[in-house]
């Protein structure tokens, strides 16, 4: 048998591990990632363990990555993927890397705090120079030079010889020369002008005049790297009081000042001298923002591998605090789960890395253990998505049955008889074959949507759901609900027109050799039916009995599957006392009733010469019958040649009770018979008086553990068995019945469908002339998205779900426990792949 | 018994084929017996599948009713045959 017929053997291995070469023989396992290593230390602090330092030191080190990778990112610049995948770096080039992590972070860090005072002072500067052209046209405004006032001598300091004093233009005449007016100049940020000159108002009772003016270019603000908007503004008052009281609210305002010299020739004079610094000042920027640039480039090539690197070396030292520390032989020890065909691999990785590190060879001791292992299912890109379908019930018990070998057609084969439609089919495959050709293109793109994942991860079962759901729709005839008419139907109509126009409906009869050519359409539903107005009656009988036929042989097979687990186990007393009663339970009542309905439709028919017991008015209901043979009724046979029979074959009426009275002996054998052998067993051991159970006990731990005979645990038999008789019991009537949704399923997409089509596409199909193309071409884009999102999306949910049900219930019930825990190697892959994701989630 | 041989031969052979022949005769590999199952259980269920169908159908216990425009319609567009079968 292959591998996935049943979980892998899975051996627990202890590894002795010298103190050098553990780094490297743990990075080896890693990238072969087939080991589970068990923590042996479990209730250790997280912050006791051995190696916390290490895994400090490597967190350190992805804080700093990923510093740097933000950085990187906020210049846009791409990172590379090469794809490549370095191998964990030894102890010691993890304090090289830890330097130059060190040193890239505190040299961007660096740039960073310089651009930033660059910055600053930059936009001191610019504001500086938009001040001196502003008020450069308030005092322009204002002047007119009075030659009498040029001759005059400083005011208070606020005059340059042989300029105008720009303050005394303001005072009017009378006012000039004793009145000194002070003046503040200074940029404030545009939002707060008005309610700065408001303020100023309040507090210095409008003894303060106030000119302001936009500053039309937006400047930078250093801090945040946003674009503000910002206004001049000159303030003049008289006399210290006010100054000090102006400065105040200036400063409340985070207006920032600026001396402003009053003399135009000092104006002119700063404001060159502004604009040269600014010209240096732009330089020495535009050179740091460049070599941070080239810092970042550098960083980024090799950013993505150090990502990878510090991510192996956490996870080796994660590995390594869950170790034993043999202080004798200075070593450490480990214990870990191997399957046993990867026993050879396993060493040979252990001789890689001892030679690696050049100490003495690890060595690998196989255990044996109490406990039960890990299910280990080994699957390929193909299998893995059924695996992951039955997983989700429930890992399979250790070395159990693996349903997903099965599972891998059965449930593409039922979801097919619930979807069954040969248009919709194709869209599903070529969806499903676009996804599996290209795989590899569309599997390195990684994207955020769930739903996308979720499909992709299903290709391989959408590419099979769809091919087989062309196959049945091809079955049941059905094209967007129109039937193809390949090979002819085997129904003619033979009336003349006048009983056509006389009669609305004519049934046609099977019967007349010139209506029904006496075989069948050759494969699938007879096209005919398409058109009948009583097509649903004929259909539902149809698909109630595959429904009851499928769901017989699905459940039968699952019962001979768990006559597997029990010879596999050892569990002869299952056999005798679970699975024989099962079977004969089953084929007694419900495969005599597929016999039924087999039996039906060979022998009743239409016909020229078939015997009146054998006319379709004559035929029994199969569902009354069984009904009837379950509460074992009789009846009165009338005797003659026009009467029909209740009666398929002869002796039925006595064959039908003896398969009951099996069954019905069926029920206590399954209740009874184990619990009484266990007891009988635990008596004869009590009585041998020794406390061996080797004889007795079955293998796997999965089954009720025996233990000296006591009332306490006969009782716990007892109601296990119970329940378990109960449960097939009653569950065989009504899993059989539930397979009907197969039927119901079925009904529901056709009725869809023919919906669809006659509510949407008929419309645009039946207007004639260029009106009906031009509404043709809305109307199919209406019928194609209805289609598309209702038939194939919802309806394909809603089948896959069914069938999903089906098998974890159904089926299953019958032979899977599912009560193990699945293998989790230690394996950088995985390790990697889930980093990966948080950090795309976390974006 | 309304069923006539050559479909049933055509449709036998081929799921046949499928479930039977091919695991036989398919290349020794690692995954021999889960394809030897695939095809197995493939062959049997749409072998069974067709079965059913054609069973149902070839002993009719009723026809199809239909509107007498459908009738005129397929008179005209599915002609009798030649040689009607007893």
């Amino acid at each position: 048998m292959g591998s996935l017929f049943r979980s892998e053997e899975v051996a627990l291995c202890q590894l002795f591990l010298q103190s050098e070469s553990a780094y490297t023989c743990v990075s080896e396992l890693g990238e072969l990632g087939l080991v589970q290593f068990r923590d042996l230390n479990p209730d250790v602090n997280a912050f006791q363990r051995k190696f916390v330092n290490e895994v400090r030191r490597c967190d350190e080190m992805e804080r700093k990555l990923r510093y740097l990778e933000r950085e990187i990112r906020r210049d846009a610049i791409p990172m590379q993927d090469t794809g490549d995948n370095p191998e964990a770096p030894m102890p010691r080039e993890m304090i090289d890397l830890e330097a130059n992590f060190e040193k890239l972070e505190n040299e961007l860090k660096e740039v960073n705090s310089n651009a930033e005072a660059l910055k600053r002072n930059y936009l001191e500067l610019t504001e500086l120079r938009h001040i001196l052209k502003k008020t450069q046209v308030f005092f322009d405004e204002e002047g007119h030079l009075w030659p009498w006032q040029a001759e005059r001598d400083g005011c208070a300091g606020n005059l340059d010889g042989g300029s105008v004093s720009l303050t005394q233009n303001l005072l009017p005449d009378e006012a000039k020369g004793p009145i000194q007016l002070g003046f503040v100049a200074g940029v404030i940020l545009r939002e707060r002008v008005a309610s700065f000159e408001r303020m100023l108002w309040r507090a210095c009772r409008g003894n303060v005049f106030l000119r302001q003016a936009q500053i039309e270019e937006p400047l930078e603000d250093p801090a945040t790297g946003e674009q503000v908007y910002k206004s001049v503004f000159i303030i003049f008052f008289q006399g210290e009081q006010l100054k000090l009281r102006v400065k105040k609210i200036c400063e409340g305002f985070r207006a920032t000042m600026y001396p402003c010299p009053e003399a135009p020739a000092d104006r002119r004079e700063m404001a060159m001298g502004v604009k040269t610094r600014l010209d240096d000042l732009n330089t020495v920027l535009s050179q740091t923002q460049d070599h941070r640039h080239r810092v970042l480039v550098s960083a980024a090539r090799n950013l993505r591998s150090w990502m990878l690197k510090v991510w192996k070396i956490k996870a080796i030292y994660h590995s390594l605090n869950m170790f034993n520390i043999d202080t004798i032989q200075n070593g450490l020890i480990a214990e870990c789960w191997i399957p046993v065909p990867d026993l050879e691999t396993v060493q040979l990785a252990l001789r890689r890395g001892t030679e690696k590190s050049g100490s003495l060879p690890a060595i690998l001791n196989r255990l044996s253990c109490v406990e039960s292992p890990p299910t280990f299912h080994r699957t390929n890109k193909f299998t893995r998505a059924f695996q992951g379908l039955i997983d989700s019930y429930g890992v399979a018990s250790y070395r159990e049955m693996n349903p997903a070998v099965y599972t891998i057609i059965t449930f593409p084969f039922l979801f097919a008889i619930m979807f069954g439609d040969l248009g919709h089919g194709i869209i599903m495959t070529l969806f499903g074959a676009w996804m599996v050709w290209k795989e590899k293109p569309l599997s390195v793109k990684k994207v955020d949507s769930e739903i996308w994942n979720i499909f992709f991860g299903g290709r391989y079962i959408i590419l099979l759901m769809g091919t087989f759901s062309m196959y049945t729709g091809i079955i049941y005839n059905d094209v967007f609900s129109k039937s193809l008419n390949l090979f002819g139907s085997s129904w003619h109509v033979p009336f003349n027109e006048s009983t056509i126009r006389d009669n609305r409906e004519i049934m046609l009869d099977p019967k007349q050799p010139d209506q029904y050519e006496g075989t069948p359409y050759p494969i699938g539903l007879d096209p005919l039916w398409q058109l009948a107005a009583n097509k649903i009656n004929f259909l539902n009988s149809y698909k109630m009995k595959i429904s009851i036929i499928f769901g017989i042989v699905h459940m039968m097979f699952g019962i001979i599957l768990s006559l597997w687990n029990h010879r596999f186990f050892n569990r002869r007393l299952n056999v005798l006392c679970e699975f024989i009663p099962q079977v004969l339970f089953m084929s007694c009542l419900f495969v005599y009733l597929t016999l039924l309905v087999f039996i039906k439709w060979v022998n009743y028919g239409a016909g020229e010469d078939v015997p009146l017991v054998l006319t379709p008015g004559c035929a029994p209901s199969i569902l009354i019958t069984f009904i009837n043979m379950v509460l074992m009724k009789g009846y009165e046979e009338a005797k003659g040649p026009n009467s029909c029979s209740a009666y398929m074959y002869d002796g039925q009426f006595y064959l039908q009770r003896m398969m009951v009275v099996v069954a019905v002996i069926c029920v206590p054998w399954m209740l009874v018979a184990k619990p009484y052998f266990l007891y009988r067993a635990s008596k004869q051991r009590a009585m041998l008086g020794t406390g061996g159970v080797e004889g007795a006990m079955e293998e796997t731990p999965s089954t009720m553990p025996v233990q000296p005979a006591e009332d306490h645990d006969m009782s716990e038999i007892l109601i296990h068995q119970g329940i378990h008789t109960i449960e097939f019991v009653l569950g065989s009537v009504s899993h059989t019945a539930s397979y009907l949704r197969l039927w119901a399923l079925s009904l529901a997409h056709a009725q869809l469908s023919e919906v669809l089509w006659g509510m949407v596409l008929r419309i645009g199909l039946s207007t004639a002339g260029t009106t009906g193309g031009f509404a043709m071409y809305f109307i199919f884009a209406a019928w194609a998205t209805l289609t598309v999102v209702i038939l194939v999306l919802m309806e394909g949910l809603s089948a896959f779900l069914h069938t999903l049900r089906l098998h974890w219930v159904e089926f299953q019930s019958k032979f899977y426990e599912g009560q193990g825990y699945a293998f989790v190697p230690f394996s950088f892959d995985s390790i990697l792949e889930a980093n990966e994701s948080t950090v795309t989630e976390a974006k | 018994m309304g069923a006539s041989a050559l479909p049933l031969i055509m449709m036998t052979l081929l799921w046949g084929i499928v479930g039977i022949v091919l695991p036989i005769i398919l290349p020794k590999g690692p995954h021999r017996s889960l394809m030897q199952c695939i095809l197995i259980i493939t062959g049997a269920s749409c072998w069974l599948f067709w079965l059913c169908c054609y069973m149902h159908q070839m002993n009719p216990l009723i026809g199809p009713m239909l509107h007498n425009r459908t009738l005129a319609a397929v008179k005209q567009l599915w002609p009798q045959p030649g040689a009607t079968s007893v």
